[in-house]
């Protein structure tokens, strides 16, 4: 798929952020609740919660920057880096989690517009963010 | 053995009555050809799988999906037997097809974004829960007979 109509299917997402970012978490922490453990400092855990609203807005915003930053992810993600492998400590293996979480999130919304070959395009942009997000782990 | 509770078994069934299986089986399993490629290593003979378009067009592969579908039905219909049910199932992925077990949540996953895409609302955070609940179980019990 061309990057331009990945960017396309991107620009599908604005306005829908927090939506969209809210029910991903959501869905995370429900579906696998082994997520939970990163957040016990939240007081509302529940779907829709105010801190999961406020997350998966948070989450969103950064998935919507590194769509921006698609030709060196690993540059433009490096102090996000940082933060989960000095600070927040996320096992790599929960970012295919969450990224699996929104992809549902986006079959959900856009029923008609998800077709196999965004899907497949999604897939691997999150993917090659994930590992972005690994890099400064070890 | 699996414990369902009531909401999780009405839940999954409340799927399956729902779905068109010749469907939802052709999207989820072209979907898994066509995002994990490497799965096509198990369909050779299945003719032209060259591109995301042949896939969707293929008729072996809109065949095989509701054979998925079927399969998949007798756990949904047995769901305290799931893996008596997959025995033979198992055995054969392992013995016979030699498929790796990994591969079968990538199936999943699909099926999950198809069935999702399909029920929209409906398909709740708490509803998702049960159908991953359920697939989990499918491919726990498919991989019994590996060694």
């Amino acid at each position: 798929m061309s990057l331009g109509a990945f960017k396309a299917f991107w620009a599908n997402v604005a306005g829908k952020e927090e939506q969209i970012g809210c029910d991903a978490v959501s869905r995370m922490l429900t579906v696998y609740p082994q997520t939970k453990t990163y957040f016990s400092h939240w007081k509302d855990l529940r779907p829709g919660s105010a801190p999961v609203k406020k997350h998966g807005a948070t989450v969103m915003t950064a998935v919507t920057d590194a769509v921006s930053k698609i030709d060196d992810l690993t540059g433009g993600l490096l102090s996000l880096s940082e933060l989960h492998a000095f600070t927040l400590r996320v096992d790599p293996a929960n970012f295919k989690v969450l990224a699996h979480n929104l992809l549902v999130v986006l079959a959900t919304v856009f029923p008609n517009d998800f077709t196999p070959e965004v899907h497949v395009a999604m897939d691997k942009f999150l993917a090659a963010v994930a590992r972005a997000l690994s890099e400064k782990y070890r | 053995m699996v414990v369902w509770t009531d909401f999780e078994r009405t839940a999954i069934q409340d799927i399956f009555s729902k779905i068109d299986y010749a469907v939802v089986g052709q999207a989820a399993f072209s979907r898994c050809l066509i995002v994990y490629p490497w799965t096509q290593r198990y369909f050779g003979g299945f003719g032209n799988l060259y591109n995301a378009a042949a896939i969707t067009s293929n008729p072996r592969v809109a065949s095989h999906g509701k054979v998925i579908m079927e399969a998949l039905e007798k756990a949904v219909k047995d769901m305290n037997n799931i893996k008596a049910t997959y025995a033979e199932l198992s055995a054969l992925h392992s013995e016979k097809l030699q498929v790796d077990p990994d591969n079968f949540m990538l199936l999943g996953h699909c099926l999950t974004i198809v069935v999702a895409s399909q029920l929209s609302k409906a398909f709740t955070p708490e509803v998702h829960a049960a159908f991953q609940k359920f697939l989990a179980v499918v491919v726990s019990s498919l991989r019994k007979q590996y060694y």
